[in-house]
């Protein structure tokens, strides 16, 4: 599907903010994150470790971690309803059946004691269409296996009776992609599944979840910090930076035009295949601390650009082409 | 597996011929039964007699090789109290003693496992700390003190229950109470710190992902691999039921192996008490086995590796 094929918008994030609050002070670990996801279509997520990529997404799932996290500003709305204001229990019908998610690990996502089957059915009775919560076993365990079958597990008759430790990890990790999707949830969250995989797995998996895509039109926010997977897997993308998102537009935009100095200095990290070997190029300096974050950009102590303005106000978001926009105060707009 | 069961079959039968050794040992230290057995009036000629009658005559270590060949052909002495085989009086009285410990252990997992998951659930709170008292009190109170309290109350003060010996249901209710306080508190503390940790895994937070029930995730997703840890207690308890009802037994005159082990000890009967510490041994060393065993059949992953 290219970026101009609009489908209905699923997802739609508003200036989301989950702080940790801590004895010592407050992390502000999402700052206003602001995006939206449309049927059928793949916005990559990118950012290194600990810009709130991962806080991202459990905030939209509402599954915080425990100790102090706190969603206190925003609107997650999908299909239009706001469900950062939904009862515990109404959240629990939403997941599974409207958004899910596919964790980072494989080899910790599936519970060690139960088997294959016994995890995928109780996520196969939470499908809206044709109810299975009345049917036979017999007939859940028929389903389980097509499910399994559905995410390329050769044998899948016999992996319904096995438990985790005897799988690989990419077959774990189709596993878990196959109970994320049972509830044919029309949002599904990949949080860098395929980070603990093989890199001959992973492709593999990218063209699974691809597929899978295709034959269900739902909506994937991918996260990654990987620009290279981001190339292979999404029609948009969003730059992480800090808690915020500080540049987004579509794939092919970002690679050729990035017009925040932080989405260039990352495309520019990731090494060539081709052409002499040198230094790898990496960006200088560490990113600010989220519990105690400059008035200006967030990158500006980074930004071979930086100006006065830079550090005294931090730069709107600012629309820089169709669908592209920056947070930057060199960002020239459309 | 079966080389597992083999060594540790092995590394038992070495634990076994050190505790022999240390009983018969440790036991001559405590006096010679002749001086309990006889007047204190008897001539050093009928003392004399009666201990080359009972084989206590000989150099100790030449004792020791006699105690050491028979007990090689299963015969562990004759009880000098009761004038049988010591191996039959344990025997006799073992049963007594096993019908206390699975309503101990039951009532322990009952009141144990779930406060100690509830205790997981409110980590920090009050009752998390409610619970955490009941658990200190449990281990703290000893089982004398807490067996002859019990007597005190229900017994003597109330008149509802029985203070000893065994007879029909009403006889179990204060000698498993006296057993099972103490295991309450072990079941529900690893419980708790099992609870914690798996709370806080991935698969915990997929099992959320899928839309399931708080119910179903923390009975069902976490508590499963809660017991885990639990169940290696379970080897431990069995092991702490055995030998701490010397104590129970004889507070309540309940006729088990415990109250007979406290009369060996004080009747200097030594074939009785080396054959009941020896036989004890075997059934601790067996029962650890045995749940090592059963663990591989909660935890799939030990069952195949």
């Amino acid at each position: 599907m290219t970026p101009d094929a609009k489908g209905e918008t699923v997802l739609e994030v508003r200036d989301l903010h989950t702080h940790f609050f801590l004895r010592r002070g407050v992390v502000k670990a999402v700052d206003g994150v602001s995006f939206s996801l449309r049927r059928g279509e793949v916005l990559g997520l990118v950012g290194e470790s600990g810009c709130g990529k991962s806080l991202t997404a459990l905030s939209l799932m509402r599954l915080l971690p425990k100790g102090g996290a706190q969603t206190i500003k925003g609107e997650v709305l999908l299909g239009g309803e706001n469900i950062l204001e939904c009862t515990p229990a109404e959240m629990r019908e939403i997941r599974g059946r409207r958004i899910s998610m596919v964790l980072q690990d494989p080899q910790t996502s599936l519970n060690p004691v139960f088997a294959i089957g016994d995890q995928l059915r109780e996520a196969l009775l939470r499908r809206k269409r044709a109810p299975l919560t009345r049917a036979p076993h017999a007939e859940v365990m028929k389903e389980a296996v097509a499910a399994l079958r559905r995410v390329e597990i050769a044998a899948p008759e016999q992996r319904i009776s096995q438990y985790p430790h005897q799988m690989s990890g990419g077959m774990k990790q189709r596993v878990v992609g196959a109970i994320a999707i049972s509830g044919e949830p029309g949002v599904l969250i990949a949080d860098e599944p395929t980070t603990a995989l093989d890199v001959t797995i992973q492709l593999q998996y990218l063209k699974l979840l691809k597929r899978l895509q295709a034959e269900t039109g739902m909506a994937i926010l991918f996260i990654t910090h990987d620009f290279g997977v981001v190339g292979r897997m999404c029609d948009r993308v969003a730059v992480m930076y800090a808690g915020r998102i500080v540049e987004c537009g579509p794939v092919r935009r970002i690679f050729e035009a990035p017009q925040h100095p932080y989405t260039r200095a990352l495309i520019a990290s990731v090494p060539k295949m081709t052409g002499p070997v040198g230094r790898l190029t990496t960006i200088e300096g560490q990113p600010p601390s989220l519990m105690d974050l400059p008035v200006g950009c967030r990158f500006a102590s980074r930004c071979s650009l930086v100006e006065q303005r830079c550090l005294d106000a931090y730069p709107g978001t600012v629309r820089v082409g169709d669908e592209h926009t920056a947070d930057c105060w060199k960002a020239t707009p459309a | 597996m079966k080389r597992y069961i083999a060594r540790r079959l092995m590394q038992g039968a070495v634990l076994l011929c050190m505790v022999a050794t240390i009983v018969f040992f440790l036991g001559r230290l405590t006096g010679n039964p002749v001086d309990l057995m006889l007047p204190e009036d008897a001539t050093a000629e009928d003392r004399a007699a009666l201990t080359q009658t009972l084989g206590l005559d000989g150099p100790i270590l030449d004792q020791f090789a006699i105690f050491v060949g028979k007990a090689i052909h299963g015969d562990l002495g004759t009880s000098i109290r009761m004038k049988q085989p010591a191996v039959d009086a344990f025997f006799d009285r073992l049963p007594n003693t096993l019908v206390l410990i699975p309503w101990a252990i039951l009532l322990g997992m009952l009141l144990g496992i779930p406060l100690g998951v509830v205790a997981a659930l409110h980590r920090g709170g009050l009752l998390d700390r409610a619970a955490g008292t009941v658990a200190v009190l449990g281990v703290a109170m000893p089982s004398f003190w807490l067996g002859i309290l019990l007597i005190f109350v229900f017994s003597v003060e109330l008149g509802w229950l029985p203070s000893g010996r065994m007879g029909g249901p009403a006889h179990y209710v204060l000698p498993v109470i006296t057993l099972g306080t103490f295991l309450v508190a072990g079941f529900m503390r690893i419980t708790r710190s099992a609870m914690l940790e798996v709370m806080e895994s991935e698969f915990v937070k997929l099992a959320r992902i899928k839309g399931l029930s708080e119910a179903v995730v923390i009975w069902k997703h976490c508590l499963r691999n809660a017991l885990i840890p639990v169940l290696t207690l379970w080897g431990v308890f069995v092991g702490n039921l055995i030998t701490g009802a010397i104590v129970t037994e004889t507070v309540f005159a309940w006729p088990g192996i415990g109250r007979l082990t406290y009369e060996a000890v004080i009747y200097r009967d030594f074939p009785l008490l080396q054959a009941v510490i020896i036989l004890k041994s075997i059934l601790i060393l067996s029962i650890n086995l045995a749940v090592d065993i059963l663990y591989a059949y909660v935890d799939p992953r030990i069952r195949l590796a």
